[in-house]
């Protein structure tokens, strides 16, 4: 009588345990790697009770394939950048956000409340923004390095020293603003001139990696190295003594923005998580993680003194900034052929 | 695939032959849903029209074996000629994967002869040794087998201190730290086959060719190898085809400066190209390659098994 007392107890136990916890029921989530604190999502469970699931992607165009070959219905959010924010939403893959849904929308930064790849933000609210430029440790390599020549025509120091994003569309835009030629070019010249540059500059390069980017420049594998802002200001915190460099020719930026989900399965939820991070509060927390910027008003109040005054979240006034561009599909088709001719 | 019936018994009857049909029946679900059901979706999707980033057309096209074997120039519109893209970059795994099972022979094989030739009750130690490697995740072996080979790593270290070099050899990143890394992920592959070959030879056929004046060479490439080259068969191919459509060693060790048929096939589902006929037809492609490759090594040692009767 005793045991049977006993186990009834414990699986009532069990199961109002088993309840708390899916009451509130969860949100699922498709986000960067490396990209969100920890301590964040288990606040949102703590005021909220919702449970965030979290699967990781290493690229926007990884995160396309994927919800492409299945993933529509089971994910509530996802953190594409900026193009494949109007890439997802021209293939139909976004929700709208009706007005009124969202309580802390209008803390969304002016410059960032309707951008031109969300016109309104009717589907998505700005995660993080950054830039995508280049760092040269500055033991190997002294001389000035704000210039796309470090990258396509190194000085001797760096050459086949140099590792490259893996990420077509990062890597031909910098061979794009070394050429100064428009991106999605259709003239053929410039075609041919893009496709001999990553050809003759292969050589300089040692190894093509995203998600070691940060990685091969503090063990000291790479010398100079592309890399995101906020990745760079990591390695540099982590103690190599690499520069962020601001090229002349124009600095790559691009915005992560969190996106609702047509078909998701927790709309609701998914809202509610939306709002918390749009307060300045929990940006703050992401970006002191993910050292870029948020595009919240606010979130000054709390970051850490040093993010403020980090020289790769300070470029130079006056500088050139370009967005990543979407080609239609010919046009495409020729950027596919230069990327496979440089890594066959 | 090792010794193939060599050992078998000569059971007349099948105690449990009224269930055979029932017992198979598990693995030809396994089969049929893990095996044949994905590989006859690639099959389809190959000759499918692709869709510009990703996905599919449900109409017919040849256009992803066209773009495989015919090269029409960077703007797509000359005329068709033999496309080197490709088949560089499947020549360039190939040679990759070969170098790595000759590697893993060379150093397998007289691994497996040690171990073979152990007393019979360490023998199972040593074969637990070799697998000890396998508790650990492949991504996490590759990623430790790159901080040992890289410039500041203790590889270079270590012989920077014993004065043998006197600036720190390149590895990481070159051809030869592929090799390095798939040889490392597949040895075992090698090893097992081989024991378990060697282990079922029987020595007595080596002291009576030595009485009838064989040399130790001789007894090795003409009684050793023979009875043993099942195991060797089945331990190259356990290396070469899974080396073949790697892309981890490649990416992590070798930089991913270049192709391989496993990071170009993934590129066409994950990156940028989104080229989803294409990737399935390049994986065709690889199948067919791997099917011959494994047909031709089955009739060669059928045809050896008929001539040895």
């Amino acid at each position: 009588m005793k045991t049977l007392l006993k186990t009834t107890a414990t699986a009532i136990a069990m199961t109002l345990a088993a309840n708390a916890a899916t009451a509130e029921g969860k949100v699922v989530l498709y986000h960067w790697f490396e990209y969100i604190p920890q301590e964040l999502l288990d606040k949102f469970q703590e005021q909220t009770g919702i449970e965030v699931v979290m699967d990781t992607f290493d690229s926007n165009e990884a995160l396309l394939a994927s919800l492409k070959a299945g993933g529509m219905g089971t994910y509530d959010l996802a953190v594409p950048g900026d193009y494949m924010v109007s890439i997802m939403a021209g293939e139909g893959m976004l929700d709208d956000i009706a007005e009124g849904e969202l309580a802390n929308k209008g803390n969304i930064m002016a410059e960032w409340a309707d951008p031109a790849f969300d016109p309104g933000r009717n589907s998505s609210i700005p995660y993080q923004w950054g830039s995508t430029s280049f760092m040269v440790n500055r033991d190997v390599y002294d001389g000035a390095i704000n210039t796309t020549d470090i990258i396509f025509n190194p000085p001797e120091e760096l050459s086949g020293k140099i590792n490259m994003l893996d990420s077509q569309a990062e890597v031909l835009l910098l061979g794009s603003l070394h050429l100064g030629i428009p991106q999605c070019s259709t003239d053929r010249d410039q075609l041919k001139a893009l496709n001999d540059l990553m050809q003759s500059s292969k050589e300089h390069w040692v190894s093509f990696n995203s998600d070691t980017a940060k990685e091969v420049l503090v063990s000291g594998d790479a010398a100079a190295g592309m890399i995101w802002n906020g990745f760079g200001a990591k390695a540099r915190e982590e103690g190599a003594n690499v520069e962020y460099a601001y090229p002349d020719q124009g600095l790559t930026v691009w915005m992560d923005n969190v996106v609702l989900l047509k078909d998701a399965p927790n709309r609701e939820n998914a809202l509610k998580f939306m709002d918390f991070l749009l307060e300045p509060e929990n940006m703050g927390a992401v970006t002191n993680y993910a050292r870029y910027a948020a595009g919240v008003d606010g979130v000054a109040d709390y970051l850490d003194d040093a993010l403020k005054t980090m020289p790769e979240q300070n470029p130079p006034a006056g500088i050139k900034t370009v967005f990543v561009e979407v080609c239609d599909e010919a046009t495409q088709a020729v950027y596919d052929q230069i990327w496979t001719n440089l890594k066959k | 695939m090792a010794g193939g019936v060599a050992g078998g018994g000569n059971a007349t009857s099948d105690t449990y032959a009224g269930a055979r049909n029932w017992l198979l029946l598990p693995s030809w679900l396994v089969l049929g849903i893990l095996v044949l059901a994905p590989v006859s979706m690639m099959l389809v999707y190959s000759f499918l029209t692709k869709e510009f980033r990703g996905g599919v057309i449900w109409e017919f096209s040849l256009g992803a074996y066209d773009q495989f074997f015919c090269s029409r120039g960077l703007f797509g519109d000359e005329p068709c000629q033999i496309e080197w893209t490709y088949i560089l970059i499947f020549w360039r795994s190939i040679w990759q994967a070969g170098a790595a099972t000759l590697l893993s022979l060379v150093i397998g094989l007289p691994t497996a002869y040690y171990i073979a030739t152990r007393p019979a009750h360490v023998r199972p130690l040593w074969v637990f040794l070799i697998t000890i490697p396998y508790w650990v995740n492949l991504l996490i072996r590759t990623v430790s087998m790159k901080f040992l080979l890289r410039d500041q790593g203790p590889l270079n270290d270590g012989l920077l201190a014993i004065g043998l070099i006197s600036e720190p050899i390149g590895i990481v990143n070159t051809n030869f730290a592929v090799q390095l890394g798939l040889f490392y992920s597949y040895l075992p592959f090698m090893v097992l086959p081989i024991y378990a070959s060697i282990e079922r030879y029987n020595f007595a056929l080596s002291e009576a060719a030595a009485d009838l004046y064989a040399g130790k060479w001789t007894i090795f490439r003409r009684i050793v190898l023979p009875t043993v080259k099942p195991g060797i068969i089945a331990g190259c191919i356990l290396v070469f085809v899974p080396s073949l459509g790697s892309f981890l060693a490649p990416d992590l060790l070798g930089g991913a400066k270049n192709f391989m048929i496993g990071s170009l096939i993934e590129e066409q589902f994950k990156g940028n190209a989104g080229n989803w006929p294409f990737g399935a037809a390049a994986s065709m492609i690889l199948l067919t390659m791997v099917l011959i490759i494994l047909l031709l090594f089955a009739r060669q040692q059928s045809r050896a098994d008929r001539a040895g009767g």
